[in-house]
């Protein structure tokens, strides 16, 4: 599926400074589109986005404390967290807000 | 209803920055923290928090008619690659809101950046520095702006951070102080934070909803500041109950301090004239302990008589050194 991630506060230090990447995400082999969730796109930017720091974005499962998530402009925690379903032309936002203000 | 969690139900449409600007315009009004017609320097370092003030401070002074003539204040502590950069955001933002600048530096006022103290002092107690330098700084600002208070965009996660460092310290006069939203109303500019109730989420989000331009980078030497351990404290502590932010900050709010417990007396310093609790104040100190290259002097708790070390300073302090400089002159 096609989607937009965008990465903000800094985050985008990680992913070779570029703040919007647009990427095609393969489902997992036999996967419903139905199946795929935040939790699986968070192990997806792990692995082809972050070139350095993976401290930095993650913290276990899940995203480092103090990282916001945005989907379609939504805050994540309302629309389940990890549990998030993920569909085609999405757009998902990563601001850190761990720095001096 | 958790006051992030509230604010974000409606986030993504106009009603979650209506609701944010009005939820601080009823902090201002309710803590009546401007009078009409003041002078007001907005402490502005580029990052989220100084740039979401100062853009929500002037917007509601506009729709509101709060009367106040508004300055961006901005502090250079010579840390290259951090603050170079983020002072040309508040360039920007001078440019954009358009609030008048004056930016105050280290170098000028003290004859020492950051870069130059920490290749002194190490990498440990950099913060300690700058927050006192800063503080004083911010002060001469406002004097030279002739402002009648400065504002500062501490947020609710901030003054959370700092109840648990001054419980984790035992620092009780800080602890009976650090939750009020206005301070230094007895000294030379009081100053006031309209975000004490705000997460710093919502400043993000707002941030980012509306565009704002701010500078966003961890300073260099942040990593090895003890707050660090506060922080993460927190943030883990917000993913489990959100609510704790606040309800640390009302915990702040009502300690009251043991009758009995010996506080520090509030009177001025004998080199430079700002207050201070000590015979000399902590910058004075710090300052004296740089130029004598004497890194640990003012770090960590006074051991033994106090009053004999100041005595024995003063004594050898007659001789001025190229760099030596006092803390400032300004008679407050």
């Amino acid at each position: 599926m096609q989607l937009t991630l965008e990465f903000g506060g800094g985050l985008e230090l990680l992913c070779d400074s570029e703040k919007i990447h647009k990427v095609n995400v393969d489902l997992p082999n036999g996967a419903d589109s139905d199946d795929f969730t935040m939790k699986h796109l968070l192990s997806w930017v792990r692995t082809n986005l972050i070139k350095e720091r993976p401290e930095m974005f993650m913290k276990g499962d899940t995203v480092r404390p103090g990282v916001l998530v945005l989907v379609n402009d939504c805050d994540w925690e309302l629309s389940g967290q990890l549990d998030t379903v993920i569909e085609d032309k999405d757009v998902v936002v990563f601001i850190s807000t761990l720095h001096g203000g | 209803m958790e006051a992030g969690e509230e604010k974000s139900k409606k986030a993504g449409g106009e009603c979650f920055y209506e609701v944010f600007e009005e939820e601080i315009h009823q902090v201002i009004v309710g803590n009546r923290l401007f009078k009409f017609g003041e002078r007001v320097a907005i402490g502005a370092s580029g990052g989220k928090d100084s740039s979401v003030l100062a853009y929500v401070l002037s917007e509601l002074n506009r729709r509101h008619s709060y009367g106040l003539d508004l300055f961006l204040l901005s502090i250079d502590e010579g840390i290259t690659g951090y603050r170079d950069d983020s002072l040309e955001t508040v360039k920007r933002n001078e440019v954009q809101y358009g609030l008048p600048l004056q930016i105050v530096s280290y170098k000028d006022l003290y004859g020492w950046t950051m870069d130059e103290i920490v290749k002194m002092i190490g990498l440990k107690n950099n913060c300690t520095f700058c927050g006192v330098f800063r503080r004083q700084a911010l002060d001469r600002g406002a004097a030279l702006l002739k402002v009648d208070k400065l504002v500062t965009g501490h947020n609710a996660d901030d003054i959370a951070e700092t109840v648990v460092l001054n419980i984790l310290r035992g620092d009780i006069a800080r602890l009976s102080r650090c939750t009020s939203i206005t301070t230094g109303e007895d000294g030379p500019i009081p100053r006031c934070k309209p975000f004490k109730y705000t997460y710093e989420k919502e400043i993000v989000m707002y941030a980012y909803f509306k565009k704002l331009d701010y500078f966003s980078t961890e300073c260099i030497y942040s990593p090895n500041a003890y707050r660090g351990f506060a922080c993460e404290f927190i943030n883990d502590l917000e993913r489990l109950r959100p609510r704790a932010i606040l309800d640390i900050i009302k915990s702040g709010e009502d300690f009251r301090i043991a009758t009995t417990t010996k506080m520090p007396e509030q009177g001025t310093c004998e080199r430079c004239g700002y207050i201070s609790s000590q015979k000399w104040c902590k910058a004075c100190v710090l300052l004296e302990g740089l130029n004598r290259g004497l890194p640990k002097m003012g770090i960590g708790r006074p051991r033994g008589n106090v009053n004999g070390d100041y005595k024995d300073i003063k004594a050898r302090s007659t001789a001025k050194t190229i760099e030596s400089k006092q803390c400032g002159s300004l008679d407050f």
